[in-house]
């Protein structure tokens, strides 16, 4: 009852012809996520299609004012990768604050934003930086593919292939990390566009998922400073509680990871 | 001492295999005709079970058996038992509710077992298990200890009215009550000691294999004491007598006390091999390992001290609740009794203490001996008052220790232990040294400049070790006694094989046990091996738990060479005509002093087991054996001290240094103490920082993976510092105190110190997370 056939793509059309022939396929990437889920028994998908190893899913490139990660590309490659630490710092720093070296040597990019975890450390990057989600399918901003808890604009089979990354004139990025997951407690990406816009997106902190914090976007775009922060307050409201921190903690956190993230961006 | 002699920095043996693999563990042995056992555990914290149905399981692929726990009570399969008799201060015996191995009608905790699978595989006893259908009434549950001895609380037991399990004292009351009334100062403390998961790295695991021709039972097991393990199975619970169960405990992959007692699964791996007529393994998951293994601590205390003008302490008042989980484990009633309360002097002259421990039933997993074991709480308390009060007195915290520590030996406490030895003043200036104490105020405003609060924090703490003398541990109502013993083999051609009681499962036996032998005959280690972990090879043993093992095992093993060598003595000189007196060992030969002439070892051997020309009347062989039985306690104390810094926007704690004196008598390999140091302060701080196994209000674990519980990992732990004042352990001819749980019994204090030293304020309770570092800072 719990039998899945493994099938390895060698490219992204066929990745997608054998996950609809069969009943009830899951894509798999580094199976950081999809493994423990298969060995608990909470997930039995009748086959695996996966795509760690399609060339094509397998790159960071820049060009122009534009960072392009695809999809299956491990943390750990982003983490190190010279023309990501090159054109965004911020991003390569995130990468490497993800999990343990486990974790970021086979985890990907695709399958982080595919699973949408609310303390996942990606999704607060392509918040705040204002990326798109490319899939074999279309184009998806950021802000429109993020749904809330686990759930995003994907539609059945279909596949991501990139994230592409506009380039930002300062972006930082400060994370508290959960002490035993070490997903983010809570943790805060900040960006300034080269147009002058704000945006800031902190993941680990709302009941929904990633979410973009307005009081510090305003309070930032004023002045880009971390002082410019003292005097805001974040709700406790809506926040997530556990016994590693409180709704209280979260909201505070989201206002000092925000200084610290503004401090780091320079 | 030689350079594999005691003292020597060795390398250890038996690294070699368990670095590259090669360790053997239960569950790497596969026996011809396997069988996988897979447990259905309740998912309530309380239950009754009204229905077991197997009908649909018996029907899948490759099940052997369902098995319940209705058949074990018709098999009359015996239940667990506790093996420490406490009796309560009106003189009536603990209150006991009895523990069957899979619960036939009540279920207490989340995780017990109500029935077992049998098949082919291991997926396929899962699978199975998911179609076994129980039918459960759930109970109201209590996980707290203080809403657990409330009026109304659900009650778990009916042998334990008020789920009360007993109500022990310890000391003299009036006396107590009289320094009290006289005290010029009281220090008051209420501290909850966390309830933690021990986590070896290993699961535990469990392969049986009958034998119905011989009505012979073979059991490989996670164990840290396989003798005691048999012992216990044979006496209590009607499997088979001793001499028809053998136990294996293999290489184990850590223990801490959790692999000291007999769990529900191994008994039923052993009844049902005989049943299904095949070999039955079973290997716990990490999830079983959170839910199943005994857990450790879970204290809630009040307590006071009281001070004369001068800042002596003049008496101590302790009440503790021990939160024991749903059913009482094999040494659980002694460890917040006789290992706990019998501490609470520390290092200090108190003239009077009184305490008292009520030991409570919950719906949570059975606790247990945990690393330490009482001592971590005794030392915790002791020195969060001895902080607590500097402040409160307004003295320096190092100072107030010192004014107050016992310095004649032998000291006897009023709390039945005799501290043999001792130097704590030693201790306490290495350590203030290495730190450089009188240096912290400066550095303490250089971090403030930088927004940082620094803080430091003292903890000087003393255990009792090499448990123990048999004779007192039973007139306080041990059902075993705690002595262990020793065989020495010296083969034909003159290689030596040590066969002991101890069990290594991490601790390194098998290279300081070699250097004792190097250390008295001059040979190589190589020619040495360590035989443990088996009741076929070893003749008896009590095993590894409480620092014991060099105090008390290595012991035994020096009794039983001295016996070897008197004997190798008589033949070396009947060989060499001379004197026995004048015979010496140096370098594996026996020489006559002052001469030239000299025998091997292996000539001296092989004149043994010839037996050609042994001194008239001498029997054949060289083969010793000896039990050795401690007179007293050892005492292992020492002073760490740790200095931190706290961040104010998140309460984080980033360790700045981190010390340690200590005095654990003589140290065999020294690298090896300072591993289990290691090993000990990362537990010690893991406790005060990060560790808590959390049950919500009705009993579901909320911290049962590591995803939820936070284990100390290297970044979050400092480099240490560490040195040894040593004072020779007066009670065994080695001299030696134990060093395996020093670090966690006596880090955790020195951590919670120091953050409340950082942020001001003296009330925080561990694990001290972030979040509650935070509030505490920011509390009004
Ligand atoms: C111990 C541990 C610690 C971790 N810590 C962190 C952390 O600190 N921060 C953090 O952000 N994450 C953390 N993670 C999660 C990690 O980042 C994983 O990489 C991530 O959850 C999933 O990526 P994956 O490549 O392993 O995906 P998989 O597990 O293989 O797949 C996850 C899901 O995404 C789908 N999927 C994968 N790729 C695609 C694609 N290209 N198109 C469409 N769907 C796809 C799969 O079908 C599946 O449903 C941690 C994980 C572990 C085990």
């Amino acid at each position: 009852m719990y039998q899945t056939t493994y099938h390895r793509a060698s490219s992204v059309d066929e990745a997608a012809s054998l996950f609809g022939k069969a009943s009830e396929a899951k894509f798999l990437a580094g199976g950081q996520t999809l493994l423990p889920v298969m060995k608990q028994r909470l997930a039995s998908p009748s086959d695996v299609v996966d795509l760690s190893k399609i060339k094509e899913l397998i790159g960071v490139e820049a060009s122009g004012d534009t960072l392009t990660i695809k999809a299956a590309t491990p943390h750990y490659d982003v983490a190190t990768s010279d023309t990501a630490k090159k054109a965004i710092p911020a991003l390569a720093y995130l990468a490497s604050l993800i999990g343990d070296p486990a974790v970021r040597y086979r985890g990907t990019i695709g399958g982080s934003i595919a699973n949408n975890d609310p303390a996942a450390d990606y999704p607060a990057a392509l918040l705040a930086l204002g990326a798109t989600v490319k899939t074999n399918k279309r184009s998806i901003p950021a802000q429109d593919f993020f749904k809330g808890l686990f759930t995003t604009a994907l539609e059945d089979g279909e596949i991501i292939t990139a994230v592409s990354f506009p380039v930002p004139a300062k972006a930082g990025y400060s994370k508290m990390r959960h002490p035993a997951s070490r997903f983010a407690l809570t943790a805060v990406f900040v960006a300034q566009t080269k147009s002058g816009e704000v945006c800031v997106a902190a993941t680990g902190a709302s009941q929904s998922g990633v979410m973009r914090v307005g009081a510090i976007e305003a309070a930032l775009k004023a002045n880009w400073s971390p002082s410019a922060l003292d005097s805001i307050s974040i709700p406790a409201s809506g926040l997530l509680a556990d016994i590693h921190g409180s709704a209280e903690y979260r909201a505070n956190l989201v206002k000092v990871m925000a200084q610290r993230a503004v401090t780091a961006a320079g | 001492m030689g350079v594999e002699g005691i003292g020597a920095r060795v390398v250890r043996k038996e690294d070699k295999r368990f670095i590259t693999g090669k360790g053997r563990y239960v569950d790497d042995i596969k026996l011809l005709g396997m069988t996988h056992a897979h447990f259905i555990r309740s998912p309530h914290a309380h239950a009754k079970v009204k229905a077991i149905d197997s009908s649909a399981a018996l029907k899948m692929p490759g099940v052997v058996a369902v098995l319940t726990g209705q058949q074990l009570v018709d098999d009359k399969v015996g239940n667990l038992i506790c093996g420490w008799a406490i009796t309560s201060k009106d003189g009536s015996p603990m209150k006991m509710g009895a523990w069957p191995a899979m619960a036939p009608e009540t279920v207490r905790f989340v995780g017990q077992a109500v029935a077992v699978v049998i098949a082919d595989s291991k997926n396929l006893a899962r699978d199975a298990a998911e179609a076994v259908v129980v039918d459960y009434e759930e109970l109201p549950a209590v996980a707290d200890v203080h809403a657990a001895i409330k009026a109304g609380a659900p009650q778990l037991h009916p042998e334990a009215p008020g789920n009360q399990v007993y109500d022990w004292v310890i000391g003299d009351e009036g006396a107590t009550d009289a320094a009290f009334a006289k005290a010029a100062n009281v220090v008051k403390l209420d501290v909850t000691n966390n309830r933690l998961a021990p986590n070896a790295m290993e699961p535990r695991a469990a392969i049986a294999d009958y034998d119905a021709a011989e009505e012979h039972f073979t059991l490989y097991t996670t164990s840290q004491n396989p003798h005691v393990a048999r012992l216990v199975l044979s006496a209590f619970y009607n499997i088979a007598p001793e001499h028809k169960l053998r136990v294996i405990a293999p290489d184990v992959g850590g223990g801490f006390g959790s692999k000291i007692f007999i769990y529900p699964e191994e008994m039923v791996a052993l009844w049902a091999s005989k049943k299904v007529g095949r070999p039955v393994k079973w290997t716990g998951d990490r999830t079983e390992a959170f839910l199943t293994d005994a857990h450790g601590r879970d204290h809630v205390t009040h307590a006071e001290m009281a001070f004369d003008a001068n800042n002596k302490i003049t008496g101590l008042k302790v009440k503790t609740y021990a939160n024991f989980g749903a059913y009482m484990s094999l040494f659980s009633s002694s460890v917040p009794t006789y290992l706990y309360a019998t501490l609470l002097s520390g290092q200090y002259n108190i003239p009077a203490i009184h305490a008292e421990v009520v030991g409570v039933y919950t719906n949570t997993t059975p606790v247990d001996a945990y690393r330490g074991a009482g001592r971590p709480e005794a030392s915790y308390l002791i020195e969060r008052l001895m902080e607590t009060a500097a402040r409160q007195l307004k003295v320096d915290p190092a100072q107030l220790r010192r004014s107050n520590f016992i310095t004649q030996f032998p000291h006897q406490t009023p709390v039945i232990m005799a501290y043999d030895t001792g130097d704590f003043n030693a201790s306490l200036d290495a350590a203030m040294k290495a730190i450089d104490y009188a240096g912290f105020a400066a550095r303490k405003a250089q971090a403030k400049s930088q927004g940082k609060l620094r803080g430091i924090g003292v903890s000087c703490y003393i255990e009792a070790c090499g448990i123990a003398p048999s004779k007192a541990v039973g007139s306080l109502g041990a059902g075993v006694g705690l002595w262990e013993s020793a065989e020495v083999r010296v083969n034909p051609v003159g290689t030596i094989e040590i066969l002991t009681g101890s069990h290594s499962h991490g601790q390194g036996h098998e290279t300081t046990f070699c250097q004792l032998v190097a250390d008295r005959l001059g040979v190589p280690i190589s020619q040495v091996s360590i035989v443990h972990g088996d009741t076929d090879k070893v003749q008896f043993g009590m095993g590894t738990y409480g620092s014991r093992s060099a105090a008390v095992g290595l012991t035994a093993i020096l009794k039983a060479m001295e016996k070897m060598e008197s004997k190798a003595k008589k033949i070396a000189a009947h060989a060499l005509e001379a004197s026995e007196a004048d015979i010496v060992i140096e370098n594996g030969e026996f020489k006559v002093t002052g001469t030239d002439k000299a025998i091997a070892l292996p000539m001296v051997a092989l004149a043994a087991y010839t037996a050609h020309n042994l001194p008239d009347g001498m029997e054949p062989g060289l083969k010793e054996s000896a039990f050795y039985d401690p007179s007293n306690f050892t005492f292992p104390a020492g002073t760490y001290i740790c200095e931190l810094e706290v961040d104010p926007g998140t309460g984080k704690t980033s360790f700045v240094n981190f010390v340690a004196a200590d005095d654990f008598g003589r140290l065999i390999n020294p690298m090896i103490v300072e591993g289990q140091v290691h090993g000990g302060l990362v537990q010690g701080i893991g406790q005060a920082l990060l560790e808590h196994a959390i049950y919500d209000a009705n009993g579901q674990p909320v911290t049962a993976s590591f995803m939820d519980y936070a284990m100390p990992r290297a970044d979050d732990v400092p480099s240490f510092n560490l040195s040894h004042t040593t004072t020779l352990c007066p009670g065994n001819p080695l001299g030696i105190k134990g060093c395996g749980e020093a670090g966690a019994i006596g880090a955790s204090a020195a951590v919670i110190n120091a953050i409340t030293d950082a942020i001001g304020k003296n009330n925080l309770e561990m694990p001290a997370t972030p979040d509650r570092v935070w509030r505490t800072i920011h509390a009004a």
